[in-house]
């Protein structure tokens, strides 16, 4: 098995979290979509619901979204969302 | 010769009022500018991460979208200009406003028609003044903008972009900004924001390899749909947030300039002043030891 995701998570006005960790769980107008290393390229229109990081160095992180979306390349994630009510606190810890 | 004291007096006041003025616009502009450049730092990864998706989309996807095939039907270009609120920034929103016209001389040689949008008051009265219409325009708040302000725009400019040919449609869209370099280098700059041009950060398959398969859910087009309106409304925030930085970076550098020149012109004013004062004392002195030896003489 490959080494962990890089993920980023990106608002319009600054980044919510950065760094690497093992699955990233988005909900997609699909359905909840989970990510772990070796997935397929995807590009994934997120509805309003949490955007779950697990396994991180810094510990998991969870962030409620408006909307949004996901997309994985090479073992890279850029989730890109629109900011919800305040950031779970957990990943304001963790992005600091 | 009092009188001309006076008036030397009173310049050197007046100036110096106006060095505090210009000082303490120097400092708010200082102030504020090293958070509207964290501001444009935070916003790039945005930009860029919706970018790069876009060009992934565009890419690998290979969908007709009506958004990113180029139009020829209306004849017409939409010209958004960004510029300053307030003046007091030196040539700050005069290049802006030179560059926007340089591009339009170039588009309507092309033979297009200018739809014109303008944020900023200098550049509404600008247009304005020489009774061009104004499609749109904005203003206030140039140099703190919000995502409201931009959503607008995005709006106002993305209808214009989806409008039938009667009703007003644009084929083009551009954006003449400033780009916020550095603290002494800005630069005034035109942005095409449709039809898509930008495909950066996707790599090119190379030969024989197989083409990554994008999994796009729920389908292409409607992924495009959705990223659409919001790399448009990105584009112009990050445009907006490098205005408001060159702005005040602008205004800075203006009014450090103008407190300067207020500087020497008060000095020069002293010397004035003090020059005559010492006409006037001489002057005196000659005329009581003139006086006295009249009076001697006699």
């Amino acid at each position: 098995m490959a080494g962990p995701l890089t993920i980023d998570v990106v608002a319009p006005d600054r980044v919510l979290w950065s760094g690497t960790a093992e699955r990233l769980i988005a909900p997609t107008v699909e359905g909840e979509i989970g990510l772990l290393t070796g997935h397929e390229p995807v590009l994934s229109v997120l509805k309003a619901g949490t955007v779950r990081v697990r396994g991180g160095v810094d510990g998991d992180a969870e962030f409620a979204i408006e909307a949004g979306f996901v997309s994985f390349d090479h073992d890279v994630v850029t989730v890109v969302v629109e900011p919800a009510a305040p950031a779970a606190a957990a990943g304001e810890t963790a992005a600091h | 010769m009092a009188g001309q004291q006076r008036v030397y007096r009173q310049r050197i006041r007046a100036t110096s009022s106006l060095k505090k003025i210009f000082r303490a616009m120097e400092l708010i502009a200082a102030s504020r500018i090293g958070k509207a450049r964290l501001r444009v730092e935070q916003a790039t990864p945005y930009t860029r991460a919706i970018t790069r998706a876009i060009s992934a989309v565009a890419a690998h996807s290979g969908v007709d979208h009506p958004l990113t095939t180029a139009r020829t039907d209306t004849g017409r270009a939409a010209v958004l200009v960004i510029s300053a609120d307030r003046g007091m920034a030196g040539a700050y929103s005069a290049n802006v406003i030179r560059e926007a016209e340089r591009l339009r001389g170039r588009l309507e040689a092309d033979g297009k028609e200018i739809v014109q949008f303008a944020a900023g008051r200098r550049a509404v009265s600008y247009y304005s003044f020489r009774r061009r219409e104004l499609a749109g325009q904005w203003t206030g708040g140039s140099d703190a903008p919000t995502r409201e302000t931009a959503r607008e725009m995005a709006r106002a400019l993305f209808s214009r972009f989806q409008a039938d040919a009667e009703d007003g449609g644009v084929d083009e869209i551009y954006i003449v900004g400033t780009r916020f370099v550095s603290m002494v280098t800005q630069q005034a700059q035109v942005l095409r924001l449709l039809p898509l041009e930008i495909v950066e950060g996707v790599e090119e398959p190379e030969e024989g390899e197989v083409q990554p398969l994008y999994d796009f859910e729920p389908s292409p087009e409607q992924v495009l749909d959705a990223l659409l309106p919001r790399y448009i409304e990105s584009r112009i925030f990050g445009s907006l947030l490098h205005c408001a930085a060159s702005e005040l970076a602008s205004r800075q550098r203006a009014m450090n300039t103008a407190t300067s020149n207020a500087e020497d012109i008060i000095r020069n004013y002293t010397r004035l002043a003090n020059q005559a004062r010492q006409a006037e004392i001489t002057q005196e002195i000659s005329e009581i030891v003139s006086g006295a030896d009249a009076l001697a003489a006699s």
